[in-house]
């Protein structure tokens, strides 16, 4: 139906591999790979035309090759029957994906200094964002971090790609010990860096949008929220977000997001509904805004 | 020959029986990334209330078997904003729409329906009786026939009277068959069921409601029997009112089975959201079916599970 947008496929398998702690899918998606952008994700149907287990995970889409027609590959832990059903998945195995979905990482249309900050995980599609911004003549710089050793993504293809690897753990057994915010700094200070980019849990993402917002530079967050649809349609990944026009809206994170501006995320009331949102309970004081003003999302 | 899939919902004539179930569908933008929205019988665009409404906290949904269990709290941008943008943009690419509202008194929804009536390309007016109302007693219209009455008599006074006003109702009533006699006797055109099914489902790990707001509506196929059940109940008591059915349709077969059971239309929800193309491969599944069956036309089989066995299609034997 659509040049830019989201397709529905059904798409084969082409490898199903372990990747330090997490697993990774790879499948044949020309239609997907050619519209990608760092930072959207697809929705893939779990457990078969039948079953029981009716709505779609969504997964960050971590590496998009040319090869094979154009391979997308994601990232999962099994954390329930669905992603248990797909780590169970073989070679040549169709699966039901929808994709690429979201709004993506904005670029910086100058050769800009950018620091990626990552946790377990969520890191993923921060690895495609490194290669966009390195061929738009950018310094990339990694700060990833996790709980523990093996569940810290990928160090071996962050340190080929950046200019600065960085590696927080929890438990100390690898890099640095503590958290992602721990180095953000430091890193922020020593590479010059313009911009913020990060991909994690909710209160990792306002950490590492305060350091930035100390530091003076704007953070892009790309977040993490329970969806049942990823298309739009069922209203239930909402977040506060304020807007240009300085209104609090709750916004869909799978089709106004995942990406946004760090400093417009109402981090401290995600979970609620802020009583001067648009449309809450007291919002009414506000009404004399235009219609275009009003728009839920 | 392809079968005449054709169907009447009162005066209102629809291409084909597959339609989307009001919330399941935004106001038909989002899913017309994915197929031509003007090829289904209609759409039903999202619950719509006079203000902007933010809606319920997160989180607002749980995976259940077979099901969803959800509590948005009607987050939508009011009534203005469907008027002005996505109603016009439904019409503009063809689609039917079918507009749901939904109100905190009998008053709110007449001055909806007076509203939207009167905009262009509106078909048929649904009233959404399940509202959160402000009083704060939950589902107030859908559970007692008087206040449901109140309001479809308010929405049927303030609507162009060519344009059909449905009630929705939800299942889980004392006396649906009185619920909905009360809505046809207080001038409603045609009855929407069901809405989710009240609920909860409790985290295993933290031992707590999964939606923030406790209580949800269950939605998907595992409430397609009781669907199916209310309207054929409800049909067999009021053989002459239309009714959109809809409750965990998946496929193809399953509306055949809300036809069978008396629906004249079928509404496609909670499917939307795990296969953005359900609505018109369930279409292509119903053509699918009724041409191995030979049935040439929909109309023929609205209702077929009351007649008695034998009667109910002209080479039965053949088919099943």
């Amino acid at each position: 139906m659509n040049e830019q947008g989201p397709v529905q496929i059904r798409c084969p398998v082409l490898t199903v591999r372990r990747v330090d702690a997490y697993y990774a899918i790879t499948v044949v998606a020309p239609g997907i790979a050619e519209r990608f952008r760092a930072g959207q994700f697809v929705s893939v149907a779990v457990g078969g035309e039948q079953s029981s287990t009716l709505l779609r995970r969504p997964f960050a889409i971590h590496d998009v090759k040319p090869d094979y027609g154009g391979t997308v590959e994601f990232l999962f832990s099994v954390r329930g029957q669905g992603t248990a059903w797909l780590s169970e998945r073989r070679s040549r195995d169709l699966l039901d994906i929808v994709g690429p979905l979201g709004r993506p990482f904005p670029l910086p249309r100058d050769p800009v200094n950018c620091v990626l900050a990552g946790g377990g995980s969520g890191a993923a599609p921060l690895f495609p964002l490194a290669l966009s911004l390195r061929r738009r003549g950018c310094r990339v710089d990694f700060v990833l971090g996790a709980a523990s050793a093996d569940r810290v993504f990928s160090a071996i293809t962050a340190r080929r790609v950046a200019e600065t690897a960085t590696f927080t753990t929890d438990d100390g057994s690898f890099g640095v010990h503590g958290a992602v915010t721990d180095a953000l700094g430091r890193v922020i200070e020593d590479a010059r860096s313009d911009v913020v980019y990060s991909c994690g849990p909710m209160p990792m993402l306002r950490e590492v949008t305060a350091v930035a917002s100390a530091h003076g530079i704007p953070v892009q967050v790309a977040v993490e929220e329970t969806m049942a649809c990823g298309t739009g349609l069922c209203m239930t990944c909402v977040i506060p977000v304020v807007g240009e026009d300085g209104i609090t809206r709750m916004v869909r994170t799978c089709m106004d997001g995942p990406v946004f501006r760090g400093e417009r995320v109402r981090f401290d009331d995600v979970g609620t509904i802020p009583f001067d949102a648009l449309g809450a309970p007291g919002w009414k004081a506000h009404h004399d805004s235009d219609v275009t003003d009003r728009e839920a999302g | 020959m392809s079968p005449d899939l054709r169907t009447r919902l009162s005066n209102v004539e629809l291409e084909n029986p597959v339609m989307t179930a009001a919330g399941c569908a935004g106001s038909g933008r989002e899913l017309a990334q994915y197929f031509d929205i003007a090829r289904i019988g209609a759409v039903t665009t999202k619950s719509v209330m006079l203000e902007p409404r933010a809606g319920r906290p997160a989180p607002r949904v749980a995976e259940t078997p077979s099901g969803m269990l959800s509590a948005t709290g009607l987050q939508g941008p009011g009534v203005d904003v469907l008027l002005q943008r996505d109603l016009p943009w439904l019409i503009s690419r063809g689609g039917r729409a079918v507009v749901s509202v939904a109100g905190g008194s009998a008053g709110e929804y007449g001055e909806l329906a007076r509203r939207i009536s009167d905009a262009p390309g509106v078909d048929v007016i649904e009233i959404n009786l399940s509202c959160p109302n402000p009083a704060g007693q939950g589902r107030h219209f859908a559970d007692d026939p008087e206040e449901a009455a109140r309001v479809v008599s308010a929405v049927r006074s303030h609507t162009r009277s060519d344009v059909p006003v449905f009630a929705k109702l939800a299942p889980d009533v004392p006396d649906l068959v009185g619920l909905a006699t009360a809505c046809v006797e207080a001038r409603g055109d045609g009855l929407s069921m069901v809405n989710s099914v009240r609920g909860m489902t409790i985290d295993p790990r933290t031992l707590r409601p999964a939606v923030a707001g406790g209580m949800g509506g269950l939605s998907g196929p595992a409430i397609r029997p009781i669907a199916v059940g209310c309207v054929y109940e409800v049909h067999a008591a009021l053989p002459h009112v239309p009714i959109i059915g809809m409750g965990g349709v998946r496929t193809g077969a399953d509306v055949l089975e809300f036809l069978a059971a008396g629906a004249s239309a079928v509404a496609v929800g909670t499917i939307n959201f795990a296969d953005p193309s359900a609505c018109v491969r369930i279409l292509r599944e119903l053509e699918e079916t009724l041409d191995d069956r030979g049935v040439t036309r929909i109309a023929d089989l609205i209702g077929t599970a009351h007649r008695p066995m034998g009667a109910a299609l002209g080479n039965t034997s053949a088919t099943l």
